[in-house]
């Protein structure tokens, strides 16, 4: 296999789904925003609550629809550009991808457009109950897909079959209930959450800088600050839970993203900042502060964080014992059912490390024929890059700290304040508007760069899982989707922009329209008109 | 004991086979009207509001329809995963096409109408014609493809590779036999598109569809008659040579497979079968004399039992084989050695049986909602929220 084929094809994948995750957060938070929105208004039956609804509803449509189109390519780029990796782990994987759509998918695709199209032609209720399933459904989607994801990370549940030359299931519990996809699920989604309350927050702050819409702003602010604050605390919280996990599921990562070169002494210091250089094994002008790494990762104060050196040594271990296991699976592919059942005993207690061995396939073409220096070098290749990895977690974790802070400032104003913001932290919200969406895909970068040499952590390395292409096809198609996406994008933007622009105006003259006609379901019980000013 | 063996494994196959083909009808039958209506819309809606009104017959719902199609690719994922690790690396080229143009529908439908400008809205006029009309064409051609065996082979690690150069693959698949089953696919969803907007439209749009459909349909159904005669002269089906073991590992290359004989083969050893073509021909034939008579509902019911009986065709033709290679036979993927594991067909059933009923309802009550004519009237009062 080509290496430039491998390297065409990651770069594929990531570009693709770093796109479709620009849509995706603001889907999973807006849903929910809007059906808060909308809630509001069925409860109250004051307009600008339908008005908001209606406002951040054709914004989330226009976000929504990006999602929808770019998720097209990720359900099945898996076998166009992956067809190694789908044939050797389709077995599990698969299963989540199609639970998304019979649960999650179906569920959001089918109301959203009911959700734009039924205003008219359902009761209050019924539409409220149409948009908070569309928000059930984008939610419910994203509980499958980090369980499929969740596995490529810490596959459980599941066993090589010799036979079908594959892993198979083993238990659907144990996958569905996998540690790293929970904390994955619920951090992932808060973080949507964040996403949708700064984007909510920094458009109503740009309104009331302009002295626009304020009614709108001011009440926006107030949904978005509240459900903001409880998700920034929540995707801390929830990040703190992936690292525990990381802590007994995938240690290479947890030592490269702190870059402990060295295992320390219970408690591990943490490293603040610092320089990390891979060829030398420090990590330069490194500011530390005592206790805290092994306070984070381990929870314990005795126990020890094994660092990269101890566990390129242990993967050296592994890699002997996968060839055990590789060279048995050689002779059950030759003899079939004749094959000693000493040798299928021997399989069995080493096919856990099987995908060890598979890391030598780099070097030589018949891994029992390794050189000591090749399974050394193998062995090697299980750290991943340091320094990305150590610099996108430290900024990821400081803007997570950020968004605590802007939504707590913003909640106390709009609780406790009386809805007034100083214009400095009015325009700091405008600013903070990109900010979660960085802070996203660093975190993507994170678990997928620090999952690397693997596409299944342990069980089956990158450089074996992709299709056999040529280069050729995969520049036609690299190119295609990067002109396209960057179209797409350009658009999309310029419509956001417009509408954010124009603001709710229409939705006034249309409120103003449909509060006449529904004139006698508005009043309100002391016999007021829908007009009355709300009492703040 | 073991929950999963409550069903055996030959069985489990052969479900998912099944379930295979429902998805696939399922797919054709409802976001097949989507792609129908895009592929007839510069052709039935002349003006801004016609255009509009065709539009928004599919706006509410396509978003919904088009999930068969995910949810097809995470089912053959799921159930399927040889088929999916190598149709869809196969086909690379041609998936890509069919990609770029499905994604330009959703964004077509929603940005469409969100600007005034003229040149705006008929560069996403095109893009809705081509969303539609290409991935119709391409769903042919494939089965086209597949039918005729497809050059892969697999390797003892069970990789798949594909024979043919970068652009050579995609030419390749433009077969004249695929090339017929591409137009066969393409008329009939756009006799499916047609029935769909005489249903949902008046006034000129209607009046249109029900002019171009019948012509489509008839197409359609010659073309299905050519291919069968095709089929039957000029195109080697394939066998399982030696015992069939039906419950055995998934592993392509454990049964040997001969080419050779005739695919039509099937209708002499289960002639049952043979009700699939008929429901085609009676389904379309019935369809286009609905749509001549002006006849709405049935019409739509007429077409969707046309498509559904093509479809089912070409699997009850081919059973067990689901991807025979054309260079290397024993590389074929059939329903004995192409699925996933027991436990893993038992656990995707249950999950299945449990949520279709409930995605068929609300999908029913949906269209209940939104059931009657989308007429000039609602398209231009309703400006800023419809597409």
């Amino acid at each position: 296999m080509d290496f430039g084929i491998i390297e065409l094809s990651r770069l594929q994948f990531a570009m693709t789904a770093m796109y479709h995750f620009l849509f995706v957060p603001l889907t999973l938070g807006l849903s929910i925003l809007v059906a808060i929105m909308e809630t509001v208004y069925v409860m109250t039956g004051r307009p600008v609550w339908r008005q908001m609804t209606k406002f951040w509803g054709t914004l989330f449509g226009i976000n929504f629809v990006l999602g929808v189109a770019t998720g097209i390519t990720m359900e099945f780029q898996f076998g166009m550009n992956w067809s190694y990796y789908s044939h050797y782990v389709g077995d599990i994987f698969g299963a989540p991808l199609a639970i998304e759509g019979l649960m999650a998918f179906f569920l959001e695709a089918t109301f959203v457009g009911l959700f734009f199209f039924g205003w008219d032609k359902l009761s209050k209720t019924a539409h409220l109950v149409v948009a908070w399933l569309v928000a059930l459904g984008s939610n419910f989607s994203a509980l499958w897909i980090l369980i499929a994801n969740g596995w490529m990370q810490h596959p459980v549940g599941a066993a090589f079959n010799p036979d079908t030359m594959r892993m198979e299931m083993t238990s659907f519990f144990d996958v569905l209930f996998n540690i790293v996809a929970q904390a994955k699920f619920v951090h992932t989604v808060s973080a949507g959450y964040v996403t949708a309350s700064v984007f909510v927050l920094g458009v109503s702050a740009w309104y009331l800088l302009k002295g626009r819409h304020v009614d709108l702003a001011r009440r926006s602010i107030a949904v978005a600050s509240a459900f903001g604050l409880a998700s920034a605390l929540s995707v801390v919280v929830l990040g703190d839970e992936s690292g525990y996990t990381a802590t007994h599921t995938q240690r290479m990562k947890l030592a490269a993203m702190e870059a402990m070169w060295e295992t320390h002494p219970a408690p591990a210091p943490f490293t603040l900042i610092g320089f990390p250089d891979q060829e030398a094994r420090q990590t330069h002008y490194a500011v530390e502060i005592p206790w805290v790494a092994g306070l984070i990762t381990t929870r314990s104060l005795t126990q020890p964080v094994p660092g990269i050196d101890d566990l390129v040594i242990e993967a050296q271990d592994k890699i002997r014992s996968g060839l055990i296991a590789y060279g048995a699976l050689m002779t059950i592919r030759e003899q079939r059912d004749a094959t000693p059942q000493a040798v299928r005993d021997t399989f069995e207690a080493h096919s856990a490390d099987l995908g060890y061995a598979l890391l030598l396939r780099q070097y030589v073409d018949d891994p029992l024929q390794a050189t000591d220096a090749q399974i050394a070098q193998a062995a090697e290749d299980t750290v991943p890059g340091v320094f990305p990895l150590f610099w996108a977690f430290r900024v990821m974790v400081a803007l997570g700290f950020g968004f605590i802070g802007t939504m707590a400032y913003f909640f106390w104003r709009a609780s406790f304040r009386g809805m007034r913001f100083p214009r400095w932290s009015l325009r700091l919200a405008v600013i903070m508007i990109p900010a979660p969406w960085l802070a996203a895909e660093l975190g993507w970068f994170v678990a997928e760069f620090g999952r690397q040499p693997w596409t299944v952590d342990g069980v089956l390395p990158t450089a074996l899982s992709a299709s056999s292409l040529s280069v050729g096809d995969l520049l036609i198609t690299l190119t295609g989707f990067v002109v396209f996406y960057t179209v797409l994008f350009i658009i999309e933007m310029g419509l956001m922009l417009k509408y954010i622009r124009k603001g709710p105006f229409q939705d006034v003259e249309e409120t103003a329209r449909w509060v006449e006609r529904h004139e006698h379901r508005l009043r309100t019980t002391d016999g007021q008109g829908p007009f009355a000013a709300p009492a703040e | 004991m073991i929950l999963y063996e409550l069903i055996p494994f030959d069985v489990l196959r052969v479900i998912w086979w099944l379930l295979l083909g429902v998805l696939l009808i399922g797919f054709a039958l409802t976001d097949g009207f989507d792609m129908g209506v895009g592929a007839l819309l510069p052709f039935v809606a002349k003006t801004d509001t016609e255009r509009r009104i065709a539009i928004n017959t599919i706006g509410p719902v396509w978003e919904g329809n088009q999930v068969w199609f995910i949810l097809g690719g995470g089912a053959i994922f799921a159930a399927w995963p040889p088929l999916y690790a190598v149709s869809f690396s196969g086909f690379y080229l041609a998936m890509f096409l069919v990609l770029a143009a499905l994604i330009l529908r959703p964004v077509g439908f929603k940005y469409r109408s969100k600007r005034d400008s003229i040149t705006w809205r008929s560069a996403w006029d095109w893009a809705l014609f081509i969303g539609g009309a290409v991935p119709a064409l391409v769903f042919g051609v494939a089965v086209g493809n597949v039918l005729q065996g497809v050059p892969f082979h697999l390797t003892p690690d069970l990789l798949s590779v594909y024979e043919g150069g970068v652009l050579w693959k995609l030419i390749a698949l433009l077969n004249p036999f695929a090339l017929l089953a591409g137009v066969v696919s393409l008329a009939m969803l756009v006799m499916h598109g047609a029935a769909w907007l005489s249903l949902k439209t008046d006034g000129p749009v209607a009046a249109r569809a029900r002019a171009i459909g019948p012509v489509a349909g008839l197409i359609a159904a010659a073309g299905y008659a050519l291919a069968g005669l095709w089929l039957a002269l000029g195109i080697d089906g394939y066998q399982i040579a030696g015992p069939v073991v039906t419950d055995g590992p998934s592993n392509p290359l454990y049964s040997t497979v001969t080419h050779g004989g005739s695919w039509l083969a099937a209708y002499a050893a289960r002639p049952w079968i043979a009700i699939a073509p008929l429901m085609g021909f009676v389904g379309i034939l019935m369809a286009v004399r609905g749509l001549k008579a002006g006849r709405e509902v049935s019409t739509l019911l007429w077409s969707k039992l046309g498509i559904t009986g093509i479809i089912a065709s070409v699997g009850l033709t081919m059973f067990p084989f689901i991807l025979p290679s054309s260079t290397s036979p024993d590389s074929s993927l059939t329903v004995w050695d192409a699925s996933s594991s027991h436990q893993t067909l038992f656990v995707m059933l249950v999950v299945t049986v449990i949520f279709m009923p409930i995605i068929l309802a609300y999908t029913a009550w949906v269209y209940r909602v939104l059931w009657g004519k989308v007429t000039a009237a609602d398209v231009t009062e309703n400006s800023h929220s419809v597409y």
